[in-house]
């Protein structure tokens, strides 16, 4: 770890040469991007690709893309996108089996080089990555392709400002600050952004933005420890007292926005103890079994592998793709499908998550992003379906 | 061991060997065992397993499915599988003859617990197919018979036909293990028990319920039956093992598709301590 020292003031434009230094290291940049009339994940060249003066207003079953009233370039929460699809994408193939004349050659997926920099990682985010680190590489097998994106990964963090009605990482005990797990942390303030340093590599690629920032601004200087001469708004220094207190009152202000909650004092053990609650019936009835809350969860893993072959059946790939437990054949074993209707499905999805996971992992398997409530077409909403769940037990 | 070109299995669980067939031998209809030899390296511990576990068989172009070994633990002449034709994978294997080659990555899962059996009596109970993934360990306690008490083989079939590996009775019998055998319907010639499993483990005379051990693998209902008939007996739930069955795709608890409760049964099982699966064992769709 690097030795904690105060936060670096980095001036607004300053962040173009931030990306410029990843890029120049062999990171591809991915970043928050407005697409699809939603805030997405993309690769990035450029600063102005980020969401400047956009937000998204989120409710149970509601998304909307809206203008704020300020420039902030990080003023939004989550979107339907998370940063699984760098380390775990949907589509990968695992295998490729070739047909010789001695018989099938089965030939590994090659070794994947792809440097990803991720920039805008909020604090439930990295908690899901700690968890799908658990799922992928602390067990005892690994995923080898997340294992070798994650190794060479490179982490931006930007702490929340503000939250959507659909947040609940407070319960989850997942943020809204970013505590670990990343290189660089920022928060964003209104002419710049306070810049952490969480690792090693972080402080190494800090050090030489900063050098190219000097060399840019021709002469400006970098504060050194024991003197702090910035003039201008346009230089790097170390955060002043003032710009410290705007930080963390921009942080409080994510904090004191977060309204929802899920009671975990008696998680795991709740759901799995109450398989048979009339609940699951009610939910299932109302829940379209859609996969949208898996697909946009930043920690479900589930997966199926598909046969792609050639037509003369030479060559044929092993190609894996984001599956989901509420697909009615995901279940299926020996010519019939073990959950055969919604309500079990939804109970198998529930139960995972909030309870079967902490025995799998060690850890609970949401972070309180809220993205399965917002995502959800009929509006179903996850701390709610506990808190019945709680309720109507009986004790 | 692997050569320093492969990765272990925990590096890359995908990892697929070409194997060859070497033999195969119809057991019954649409039931044959294959003797499957490694084409990429030779080492004298490439085949080691523990009885229970499984390998994950290969047709390219069709598919994965999860297969027990069925072979002596002991051996290290080939992996051997007794498969029965379900689905496209098995139809497709099924096709295929001597010196074809296949895809093959494993041993996977957890196994009997040989350690814990280990002085104690034990009490095999197997229906049909489950006769295979049992079969490992039969020769396991054969092979160390002195270190094992009395040892019954309760194996239960819809009709005779259906019992696998008729020739080694004998042999089993000669080792001082008690081989049972039932049907649930008697075809011509059969003159042994009639009836489901179950009420042959309920006439069994335990010398000591609290140092014996139930171990089976069949249908999930016949399990289920068999575990209940055991506890009946004074078998601690601790001492009952069952082999489970669900859909296997990676085999490694990273996929999601076997999970029952909490437990992912290709990497926490399919061998799984009756105790801890029982709450969800009779669960409807769970």
């Amino acid at each position: 770890m690097a030795t904690p020292i105060s936060p670096l003031f980095i001036p607004k434009p300053h962040l173009q040469l931030l990306l410029n230094e990843l890029r120049h290291r062999g990171y591809s940049v991915v970043g928050p991007t407005v697409d699809q009339e939603a805030i997405v994940y993309g690769e990035i060249q450029s600063i102005e690709q980020l969401p400047q003066g956009w937000t998204d207003e989120q409710a149970p079953g509601h998304y909307r893309l809206k203008r704020r009233d300020d420039n902030a370039w990080f003023g939004f929460v989550v979107g339907p996108h998370s940063w699984k699809k760098y380390l775990f994408p949907p589509k990968t193939t695992l295998l490729t089996a070739e047909k010789t004349e001695s018989g099938w050659q089965f030939i590994p997926r090659s070794a994947d080089t792809t440097k990803f920099a991720l920039l805008g990682v909020r604090a439930c985010e990295l908690a899901a990555m700690r968890i799908q680190d658990q799922v992928f590489l602390n067990g005892p097998y690994q995923d080898p392709l997340y294992r070798e994106r994650r190794e060479h990964l490179f982490v931006i963090s930007v702490n929340c400002t503000q939250a959507a009605s659909t947040c609940f990482c407070t319960s989850m005990k997942t943020g809204p600050r970013c505590e670990n797990g990343f290189d660089l942390a920022l928060t964003e303030i209104d002419t710049g952004f306070l810049c952490e340093v969480g690792s090693e590599r972080g402080r190494e690629v800090l050090d030489a933005f900063v050098s190219l920032a000097r060399r840019a601004s021709e002469g400006s200087s970098v504060a050194s420890n024991s003197n702090n001469d910035c003039v201008t708004a346009n230089e790097i220094c170390f955060a002043t007292p003032e710009q410290l207190k705007s930080a963390e009152n921009a942080r409080q202000q994510a904090v004191d926005q977060i309204t929802r909650q899920m009671e975990t004092s008696d998680l795991p053990g709740l759901l799995l103890s109450n398989l048979d609650h009339p609940r699951w019936k009610e939910v299932g009835e109302r829940c379209l079994s859609c996969t949208n809350c898996t697909m946009v969860c930043p920690t479900c893993f589930c997966s199926s592998v598909t046969e792609v072959r050639d037509l003369n059946m030479d060559r044929v790939e092993r190609e894996r793709t984001w599956d989901s437990c509420f697909n009615p054949d995901f279940s299926y074993l020996g010519g019939s499908l073990v959950r055969n209707d919604t309500a079990s499905r939804y109970r198998q999805w529930l139960t995972h998550k909030l309870d079967g996971w902490h025995a799998q992992f060690g850890t609970s398997g949401c972070v309180g992003c809220g993205r399965c409530i917002t995502w959800c077409p009929v509006g179903i909403d996850i701390t709610e379906e506990v808190a019945a769940i709680r309720e109507e037990t009986s004790p | 061991m692997t050569t320093s070109s492969q990765p272990t299995l925990r590096e890359n669980p995908w990892f697929t060997h070409t194997v060859r067939i070497a033999d195969l031998i119809e057991e019954t209809e649409g039931v044959a065992t294959y003797q499957l030899v490694m084409t990429d390296g030779n080492s004298s511990s490439m085949y080691e397993f523990v009885p229970g576990q499984f390998n994950m068989l290969y047709l390219p172009g069709v598919g994965e499915s999860a297969i027990s070994m069925s072979g002596d633990p002991d051996r290290n002449d080939g992996w051997i599988h007794t498969v029965r034709v379900a689905g496209n994978v098995t139809k497709t294997l099924a096709r295929l003859q001597r010196g074809d080659t296949l895809g093959l990555r494993g041993p996977f899962g957890a196994g009997w617990p040989v350690s814990e059996l280990v002085r104690k009596d034990v009490i095999i109970v197997a229906g049909g197919l489950g006769m295979a993934p049992l079969r490992p360990l039969v020769y396991y306690l054969m092979n160390h018979r002195e270190q094992f008490g009395k040892i019954w083989l309760i194996l239960g079939a819809r009709t005779s036909d259906g019992l696998l590996y008729p020739s080694e009775y004998a042999a089993w019998r000669k080792r001082d293990i008690e081989v049972i055998l039932t049907v649930d319907r008697a075809t011509a010639g059969w003159n042994g028990h009639v009836g489901v499993v179950t009420q042959l483990i309920d006439r069994l005379q335990l010398s000591r319920p609290e140092q014996s051990h139930l171990v089976t693998c069949g249908p999930e209902v016949m399990m289920k039956y068999a575990a209940m008939s055991g506890l009946r007996l004074g078998i601690d739930a601790e001492r009952i093992w069952v082999s489970m069955e669900r859909n296997m795709q990676c085999a490694a608890g990273l996929c999601g598709h076997c999970q029952l409760g909490p437990e992912f049964i290709c990497k926490d099982g399919p061998v799984v301590r009756y105790d801890r699966i029982r709450p969800y064992l009779f669960v409807e769709q769970l």
